[in-house]
């Protein structure tokens, strides 16, 4: 018999085919949001001995059921606008009243004497209500560290001029995995160097009940 | 007699669609190589709060989820509508969190178990109460990493006041 040639398959329907499986794909994907504010909590044990704080070293926000804000500091009490929460918590920061040995040289402020003496002694502290809502103390944190970022920006940038970036684009640069291990090794230093500068003192009390 | 002959009119050619699979075929595979299934169902209504100092959680094998919030709208009748914790499939109370945190720990290789973080997905309308009380248990089995995942955006902006 003589040869015949074999027909040709009919790729017509190959589109058809993948876009319902592209339809497929499209529906389920799901690009996840893995983001978020990250936070270490205090642990369990090591709570017998008191620290003393001077008052004057100590921010303090009381968010209420009706999550309005309620802020200590200096010495004197004032509800606060949560848009105004970022400016004020640099301005306590960055305040630099002490004097002698725990005299700032790096705080830029306005060296009130009634507010904090230095980046390392300052605290804040937040307390909240069991009814207050989620987004509110989110909001409250994200602020609270964005201010401690602002500082940590401008010293980063003061301190290390060649780098050309700021604190949280190193920090960014040195959680790349494709950052290369000699820069990683280069970034951790002046990051724990700039982290060591300003700590971020952050302590949360206990809720209290409300009735 | 002209030089030049007028090309007929009419019958366009047809547009070649021969490469049409091609195309489809890359987006369908840029499309399977992005896709992440999701790994648990939820059983609570999740709309995280924004926040814009986020870090990114990198290494997803390394990340224990809680879920918070009100049961979805076909669970009400049986759950009610207080908020509610989820852990893997099923809803869960405050005193079930350590015996999962432990056996997420065990199912770990042990020299991971140092960096393994929570991570808190929270309803922004939940309270603050069953946040903390979260919080509590998990600092009683010592799993002191937490990230309270949000959306990127504008804190302020979603604020009701």
């Amino acid at each position: 018999m003589a040869k015949r040639s074999a027909p040709e398959v009919n790729a017509g329907s190959m589109a058809d085919i993948a876009f319902l499986l592209l339809i497929f794909f499209l529906v389920t994907t799901t690009i996840e949001t893995d983001s978020g504010l990250s936070r270490k909590l205090p642990p369990m044990e090591e709570q017998e001995e008191d620290v003393i704080i001077k008052e004057k070293n100590i921010f303090q926000i009381n968010v209420n059921r009706n999550n309005e804000l309620l802020l200590k500091t200096g010495g004197e009490e004032k509800l606060l606008n949560i848009k105004d929460l970022r400016a004020e918590a640099v301005k306590f920061l960055d305040n630099g009243g002490g004097t002698g040995e725990d005299a700032c040289k790096r705080c830029k402020g306005n060296k009130n004497p009634k507010s904090s003496d230095n980046f390392q002694k300052a605290v804040v502290s937040l307390q909240s209500d069991r009814a207050t809502k989620y987004d509110t103390y989110i909001a409250v944190q994200n602020e609270v560290i964005a201010a401690y970022n602002q500082l940590r920006n401008r010293e980063f940038k003061r301190d290390f001029p060649g780098e050309d970036m700021s604190f949280v684009e190193a920090e960014k640069r040195y959680n790349d995995p494709r950052t290369s291990s000699s820069e990683k090794d280069k970034l951790k230093e002046k990051l724990e160097k700039i982290k060591l500068l300003i700590p971020q003192k952050f302590s949360e009390a206990e809720p209290k009940k409300s009735n | 007699m002209s030089k030049f002959k007028k090309k007929k009119s009419g019958d366009l050619p047809a547009i070649s669609t021969a490469s049409l699979p091609d195309i489809v075929f890359m987006l369908l595979f840029f499309f399977m190589v992005a896709t992440v299934m999701r790994q648990n169902t939820l059983k609570v209504q999740n709309s995280l709060p924004a926040a814009d100092q986020v870090e990114k959680l990198d290494k997803k094998d390394l990340v224990m989820y809680i879920y918070v919030g009100k049961p979805s709208s076909n669970y009400q009748s049986k759950y009610g509508t207080e908020a509610r914790i989820q852990l893997n499939d099923k809803f869960a109370d405050v005193d079930d969190i350590a015996a999962f945190i432990q056996a997420e720990r065990a199912s770990k290789r042990e020299e991971l178990v140092p960096f393994l973080t929570t991570s808190l997905k929270v309803d922004s309308d939940a309270n603050m109460g069953i946040v903390t009380d979260i919080k509590q248990e998990l600092r009683k089995v010592n799993a002191l990493k937490i990230n309270y995942t949000t959306r990127k955006g504008d804190a302020l902006a979603g604020l009701k006041d």
